[in-house]
């Protein structure tokens, strides 16, 4: 099972797939936009820490989205 | 207050032109069509009848009903006779007195005079007619050739069936065919032999009967009658309240004997049902006052304490001190709330403004989550509007149906009968579904297309859909021009076009044969008015919000949304989800499905509860339990909802809340999450409160209070009680005071109260200002969102995947007789035909693992392993297996995964990856949850503290 923090980078992954076939890149405003609507703040300042912790390998869609999060927050 | 019958005018109504005529002197003018009878009726003449009712075709059989016509030869049934222009017609005369008796007379010699000791005294048409016709003498004696001595069927636990009381006017096979469209009973043999038999002359309980009740409404006498008026006998007064099952939303008769509920009879002026009603509806309400119920609030230190009771008090102060214990602790945002569409709207509304108010966070989440939120996103999305289009009745002008995910003569029982009726009329059906469902093939009926696709696949096989209808020049383009966005459209067209969408390309991925769905797809889009109805197969799944938008998609490029027969038809699970959707209980929405970032909606919310909201959304279901694992989230008040039966990874959902600090359950029974409380509120029933729901239609519905509540409060009291406790100030006196706020704060429901619902029995919202009467159809002339919206839906298969260490896909759903995780259900007599969940396994599938049918067997998904018994069937495709989750000893949700819809987080239930192998006992969890379970329930027997 995952831990929270997995979970988080899953969904995020999960939404960017769904949104994918829009092109990378509107798939990643789309995506981070999605997160500002129905995350809470807690999940989304998680998002920024997973961001900064050098030890996760973050898939490279997932870090484009949270780092367009850290944009809009 | 008196008791009285619902009149019966005889025949149904008609609808044609004008004719005016004469009964008895008085002229009166009725639409061409209308029955003699009726139109005496509708004058205060009752004509004698025993074969004819007003909820089935005349059938002319008991020659009691006779006429004088002037100008005509004879005596014609005025059941049979239509009215004619400028008819003279006399329903009294000595001729038709004396011809009655004698009919009456050869009912009589074979009929049991013991009318003083029978249920139905008083409450019987038999004697009513007798009296009518006079009857004073049977002339032919009793002594003759009879049916006195006939056998009773006791076999059905809710009515027993007595042929000696039987006049063989067929009214119940009539409704068994016509109402409930199951064709269980016949009049078997001829002439005097004639006798009414169920399925191939065997007991009810054994035949195809599924318990609906219409039989049983229909019948004149007490051949069938209810066992509970045998027991209570016949009711002294009745109220119209809503049945609190499923969406349908079933009105009835709650016909009472003082304070005792004797019987449910479906409302004949209901708008949702007309007069009809399933299994659980009429018969099964045993559970409102079952032993089980909890009626005392209790309280304990901690969850391997017994509970304690306590007085609602020291229940409340210590719920209000928990939680603002717990937030002065961890922060605002570490409590939250659960509404549930088990209760009203009145109750979900003031459970999220508990939580937006006193909490002072959006931490609101509804069991809708695991069920339809999916369609909140996908039909807001294209249409602009979260819920369906059409009205029920809509489906009497389908031409063509298509059913997708979802079982309607279990699940939406008497939705399904009129859905039935129309197909036996003709309308074509598709059925889109990993089962063979009933409807597939049932009496009179044959779905033109059955798509058995492979659980999961639901976008490709829509796009497919999509795919032939655009490459073959189906499309509306009429309507696309002028009522969508035509960027969209063209994006989406073109998507869709491309060849790797095609049924061919997908036929392997589906397993569904290309040609099928070509042919399926020509179907929907010609085949005149065309309507789409669906469930949870469409919305439990990794891309249920895709699955709903391509839904959408089709509707609206065939120009089947905003006619009647057509429209998107969501088929909702519980009584009230989308009542509980509508008012708030989403974190991200305030009621009317307006964004909590709106600043504007806000300070309209803000001025009314003089409070300030938070502009952030709050926390999901899956996500408190996350950040309650995580030691973030610290309490929660749950209302209505059993989160640890019916939520998907069970062992997750016990973790979160066994990280709790204060888990408030408020409930009628102590359920499973209540395993893991520190404090249970007692709940009451929907007999027990007064209120509203909203059905599936939008429709919103009285509910009204028929008996006191056995705990001493209706659910939004305590509610209340909370609130007060927390320093909110509320002050409600009655639910309509509630639904006034509503009003004030939600534009689509502005012109919703109670004196308009007790004055028109129902509306549908959206009712205000531009909408005065309601909205039984939307999007008619443009959608609500302006320009219908198509979404390109790309397949993205779900990361649940089948391998060697889990080979089949299991899918779950749900039965006639019980109702999701079966709290009721299971506490009343309807586990007669459901005692146990099973798991259906396709004969292929079954031989290779060496089980046979009924053997146990063990179900292992990556998440837990259940055991329970097999059901070797092939309504199951090769690979899939499939199971119910009524029982708490199943634990089907032990087997299901975290994964969920990638929009609303709605769990993916009807996807898990599983093995299946031969087992002979429950598993380490079920044993170990067992235990803890019965260790749990332990409650102190100290006398309630004052
Ligand atoms: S059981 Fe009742 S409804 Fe059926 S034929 Fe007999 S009397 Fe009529
Ligand atoms: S209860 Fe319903 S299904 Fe059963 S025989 Fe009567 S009408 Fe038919
Ligand atoms: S169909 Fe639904 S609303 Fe109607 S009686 Fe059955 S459970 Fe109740
Ligand atoms: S009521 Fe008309 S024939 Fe029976």
């Amino acid at each position: 099972m995952m831990n929270t923090r997995e979970h988080l980078i899953y969904m995020a992954g999960q939404i960017f797939r769904n949104f994918a076939s829009r092109g990378e890149e509107a798939a990643v405003s789309a995506t981070a936009e999605h997160l500002v609507l129905y995350w809470d703040p807690h999940m989304k300042a998680q998002a920024l820490d997973i961001l900064d912790d050098p030890e996760i390998d973050l898939p490279e869609p997932v870090r484009a989205v949270f780092g367009k999060l850290r944009v809009a927050a | 207050m008196t008791f009285t019958r619902e009149k019966d005018f005889g025949t149904p109504a008609a609808s044609g032109e004008a004719v005016s005529l004469t009964i008895d002197g008085q002229e009166l003018t009725v639409p061409a069509g209308t029955s003699i009878m009726r139109a005496a009726a509708m004058v205060e003449t009752d004509i004698p009848k025993l074969c004819a009712t007003d909820s089935l075709e005349s059938f002319g059989s008991c020659r009691l009903c006779l006429v004088e016509i002037e100008g005509r030869n004879g005596y014609p049934a005025s059941c049979t006779t239509p009215v004619a222009p400028g008819m003279v017609v006399r329903t009294e005369t000595d001729k038709l007195r004396k011809l009655r008796r004698g009919v009456m007379e050869l009912y009589i010699s074979d009929h049991p005079l013991d009318c003083l000791t029978c249920s139905a005294n008083g409450d019987c048409e038999l004697q009513d007619q007798a009296g009518a016709v006079g009857l004073r003498d049977v002339r032919f004696g009793y002594e003759g050739e009879n049916h006195l001595e006939g056998c009773k069927d006791e076999s059905n636990p809710y009515f027993t069936f007595d042929p000696a009381k039987c006049i063989v006017c067929s009214r119940c096979v009539r409704a068994c065919d016509e109402t409930q469209g199951t064709l269980a009973l016949t009049v078997d043999g001829r002439g005097f032999a004639s006798k009414i038999a169920a399925s191939q002359d065997e007991d009810f309980l054994s035949s195809e009967c599924v318990s609906c009740g219409a039989c049983v409404q229909a019948c004149p006498t007490s051949a069938l009658i209810e066992n509970t008026v045998i027991e209570k006998g016949t009711p002294d007064r009745a109220v119209v309240t809503t049945c609190a099952y499923c969406g349908v939303g079933c009105t009835f008769r709650a016909e009472m004997r003082g304070e005792e509920l004797v019987r449910m009879v479906p409302w004949k002026d209901g708008k949702a049902n007309h007069g009809h009603s399933c299994v659980k509806g009429r018969f099964a309400w045993g559970y409102a006052r079952h032993n089980d119920r909890i009626v005392n609030p209790m309280v304990r230190g901690s969850v391997d304490e017994p509970w304690r009771e306590v007085s609602w008090e020291e229940a409340i102060g210590h719920v209000a001190r928990e939680f603002r214990r717990i937030q002065n602790a961890y922060g605002t945002r570490s409590i939250g709330g659960i509404t549930s569409s088990r209760c009203t709207n009145e109750e979900t509304f003031l459970v999220q403004k508990l939580v937006r108010q006193g909490f002072g966070n959006n931490n609101v989440d509804t069991c809708a989550r695991v069920c339809h939120s999916p369609t909140g996103y996908g039909l807001k999305t294209t249409f602009g509007t979260s819920a369906g289009t059409q009205d029920f009745d809509s489906v009497q002008h389908a031409d063509v149906i298509l059913v997708i995910g979802a079982n309607p003569t279990d699940g939406h029982p008497v939705f399904a009968s009129h859905m039935k009726r129309r197909l036996r009329q003709g309308a074509k059906l598709i059925v889109i579904d990993p089962r063979r469902i009933d409807l597939v093939r049932s009496p009179h009926i044959e779905a033109s297309h059955h798509l058995p696709l492979r659980p999961g696949t639901n976008v490709a096989m829509l796009t497919a859909m999509a795919h032939v209808i655009v490459t073959e020049g189906l499309v509306d383009e009429a309507y696309v021009h002028e009522r969508c966005d035509r960027d969209a459209y063209a994006e989406w067209a073109e998507f869709v076009s491309d060849p790797s969408r095609s049924p061919e390309a997908i036929e392997e991925l589906t397993g569904v044969p290309a040609q099928e769905v070509r042919a399926a797809a020509r179907l929907y889009a010609t085949g005149g008015n065309a309507a789409i109805y669906y469930g949870l197969g469409v919305t439990e799944h990794s891309q249920g919000s895709s699955t709903v938008m391509a839904i959408a998609n089709l509707a609206m490029a065939t120009g089947n949304v905003g006619k009647e027969g057509a429209g998107v038809n969501p088929l909702r699970g519980q009584n009230n989800v989308q009542g509980a959707c509508d008012m708030g209980s989403f974190p991200h929405e305030l009621s009317g499905y307006r964004h909590i970032s709106d600043a504007e909606t806000r300070a309209l919310f803000e001025k009314d509860w003089g409070a300030t909201l938070d502009p952030e959304p709050g926390l999901r279901i899956p996500n408190m339990l996350d950040a309650a694992t995580d030691g973030t989230f610290k309490g929660i008040f749950i209302q209505g909802e059993d989160i640890l039966q019916s939520d998907p990874n069970t062992r997750h959902v016990a973790a979160g809340l066994a990280a709790m600090e204060c888990v408030v359950v408020q409930d009628l029974f102590l359920n499973e999450t209540a395993n893991y409380a520190h404090v249970f509120l007692p709940g009451s029933t929907f007999l027990e409160k007064d209120g509203t729901f909203t059905n599936a239609e939008r429709r919103i519905q009285l509910v009204r209070k028929v008996m006191e509540p056995l705990n001493g409060y209706a659910d939004w009291e305590v509610v209340q009680l909370v609130a007060n406790a927390m320093g909110l100030g509320w002050g409600y006196t009655h639910p309509s005071q509630i639904m006034d706020e509503i009003a004030r704060l939600t534009p689509t429901f502005a012109g919703v109260n109670y004196d308009a619902l007790e004055q028109r029995g129902s509306v549908q919202w959206p009712m205000n200002e531009a909408a005065p009467d309601g909205t039984p159809m939307m999007h008619i002339d443009h959608f609500v969102r302006g320009k219908g919206m198509f979404v390109v839906t790309d397949y993205v298969p779900t990361d649940e995947r089948t391998g060697p260490r889990f080979p089949l896909l299991l899918t779950t759903g749900r039965i006639l007789s019980q109702y999701n995780v079966g709290a009721q259900t299971r506490r009343t007599a309807n586990v007669d035909w459901h005692a146990e969940d099973r798991l259906e396994i396709h004969p292929h599938d079954a031989e290779n693992r060496g089980v046979r049918d009924g053997d146990w067997v063990s179900l292992r998904s990556r998440a837990g392993e259940t055991t329970l018994r097999a059901k070797i069937t092939d309504r199951v495709a090769p690979g899939v297996v499939y199971t119910t989750f009524h029982h708490p000893d199943t634990q089907a949700n032990v087997i299901t995964t975290d994964f969920s819809d990638w929009a609303t987080n709605c769990p993916e239930y009807k996807v898990t990856a599983v093995q299946v192998t031969p087992s002979n006992g429950p598993s380490d969890w079920q044993k170990s949850y067992r235990e803890l379970a019965e260790a749990s329930r332990r409650i102190e027997t100290a006398e309630p503290a004052e």
